[in-house]
């Protein structure tokens, strides 16, 4: 039987809460409902991440949030065994839309997660009253 | 307008200890900018400028010239992280030579290991790891804009930039032996400086047994954590002369910011030196051929690979051949780097390491590093520094010094 200490050790890391502002509040009140949402410049055509008013490409203020399927794949990652009470996965995701965007990889094989390697969005809870953040799971 | 031979480097000084519990970090500042005015020969009342970053405590740069009973025509705290300095360095050449000022200060100083705020109080010393700023965990207002959607995953130094060497090694085939070679370079130059953490000679074979921290980064790829300071003195040509000391003045200078830019292409390969390099090499009139000793922020091994790329002294994606068998080596290899032992080994005060890098590139200009690292004829220094994440956004300064 294992002791009280090793039940009680997490087996993956808690995820905190999102800081918000004005401008990223449309993002997290859709998390909230599930919808993950990147923002596309009318003007230049052109999405970017994390998500602006103003396009950090043509500064054109015409920017609209879109839904992303959140498919995509590993442009980088790392794995931090050290100084943590259970290792995490913290990465790169190029989503298919072109721009990449900083995540954790979850319930996956950390020491199998490659560059190039296909991924998809799935959201983590981070507790009562606040958005889901979006993670990655391999596909 | 150039900077070109314009402000010279009078005085630096570099703080001796390494834990620092018994002292304030305001004192820690002040004691810098005393040893930095002593080396220079000259006085408290001469400081006109004072130039500092985030580590300073206190309102800008108010606190720190107030303790210190400064009196200012020309202050500067720009922050880009640990390669403030750097940058500062360059601004302060930009005053002196627009006639703003004729002696500026440069502080760094700080306590981690000691706790800033508390009395050195251990139990402050979990924190010492995580990346400023750590805003947007915790579900409240965040106004800064990037936090809700990156301070939430536990990034901090090791991995950002593991992910980068993870990148590097994908793109350009370099390996963990590579980069292990520079920290082995460093430790053979530690071994010489008596106030150095980490003076054992180690090997390839050491650093890639040492625990894996982030992947692909060893524990002997990181840097120490380290209380410390130090402080630099620049000043106008015609002081410089009536001084009494090797005349280094500053030939060329370049900065830049990097980030991921909106997403669009993201590139974790190249640093910001790809961006303050080319201005500071055009600035100097000077290539890297030229070059006879670089102090290059090590915060971790791959830092110095990048960063050796970025600023042309090896073509993109062959740093790992370039800093491969001791080329690192003072008198071994063809370019001798922080022959202090750097951050790998020596101190990275406050987990900012710019000001030491221009600190032994003075010395080595002046002939005064250690006899066992010192460069002969060292005329032509270089200083380059990252500060903030390589893997996120960050800042590049880069300075090319000469000695008369």
């Amino acid at each position: 039987m294992s002791d009280v200490q090793d039940r009680e050790r997490p087996t993956t890391r808690r995820i905190p809460a999102p800081g918000r502002n004005l401008e990223s509040k449309p993002f997290w009140d859709a998390a909230q409902e599930g919808k993950f949402l990147i923002k596309r410049c009318t003007a230049c055509g052109e999405p970017h991440w994390y998500p602006r008013t103003i396009c950090p490409f043509c500064h054109s203020s015409d920017t609209k949030w879109e839904e992303s399927k959140g498919e995509g794949e590993i442009y980088t990652f790392s794995v931090m065994r050290r100084n943590t009470p259970v290792p995490y996965a913290i990465g790169y995701v190029t989503l298919d839309e072109g721009v990449s965007l900083l995540t954790n990889f979850i319930d996956c094989d950390f020491d199998a997660l490659k560059i190039g390697q296909r991924v998809k969005l799935k959201w983590s809870p981070t507790g009562e009253g606040t958005p889901p953040v979006f993670t990655f799971t391999t596909a | 307008m150039s900077i070109k031979g314009k402000a010279y480097v009078a005085g630096v000084w570099e703080h001796p200890l390494r834990d620092i519990p018994h002292l304030s970090t305001a004192q820690v500042h002040a004691e810098c900018a005393k040893g930095a005015l002593e080396d220079a020969g000259l006085s408290w009342g001469d400081i006109d400028a004072y130039f500092c970053a985030g580590d300073a405590p206190g309102f800008g740069a108010m606190s720190m010239a107030d303790y210190m009973g400064l009196k200012l025509k020309h202050m500067d705290s720009t922050e880009t992280g640990g390669s403030s300095y750097i940058v500062h360095a360059g601004h302060a050449a930009e005053a002196i030579a627009a006639g703003k000022c004729k002696v500026a200060l440069i502080t760094l100083a700080g306590r981690p290991l000691g706790s800033r705020t508390g009395f050195g109080d251990p139990q402050t010393r979990g924190e010492r790891f995580r990346m400023a700023p750590q805003g947007g965990a915790g579900g409240g207002v965040n106004e800064v804009p990037e936090a809700g959607f990156e301070n939430i995953w536990g990034g901090t130094t090791h991995n950002t930039y593991g992910m980068c060497a993870m990148r590097h090694m994908h793109d350009y085939g370099t390996t963990s032996e590579q980069l292990a070679w520079i920290k082995v370079a460093a430790s053979h130059h530690a071994q010489w400086n008596e106030h150095a953490m980490l003076r054992e000679v180690v090997t390839v074979e050491e650093v890639l047994a040492s625990p894996m921290i982030a992947d692909p980064l060893h524990r002997l790829d990181c840097c120490v954590i380290s209380d410390g300071g130090g402080a630099v003195i620049m000043t106008t040509p015609e002081i410089a002369k009536s001084l009494k000391r090797p005349l280094v003045k500053v030939i060329g200078h370049g900065e830049a910011n990097k980030g991921p830019r909106g997403g669009k292409d993201l590139d974790l390969t190249f640093s910001g030196a790809a961006w303050s390099g080319p201005p500071a090499w055009a600035e100097a009139g000077i290539t890297p051929a030229d070059i006879k000793y670089a102090s290059i922020y090590d915060s971790f091994t791959i830092t110095v690979l990048m960063q050796l790329e970025d600023l042309g002294f090896c073509k993109k994606g062959e740093g790992g051949k370039f800093v491969a068998d001791g080329n690192l080596i003072s008198g071994v290899g063809k370019l001798p780097f922080n022959t202090d032992g750097g951050g790998l080994c020596n101190n990275h005060p406050t987990n900012r390491g710019g000001i030491t890098k221009i600190i032994e590139a003075v010395r080595q200009a002046r002939g005064e590093a250690h006899p066992k690292v010192q460069v002969p004829n060292c005329d032509l220094v270089i200083a380059h520094g990252t500060g903030g994440s390589l893997g996120t956004r960050h800042g590049s300064g880069t300075l090319i010094m000469e000695r008369e």
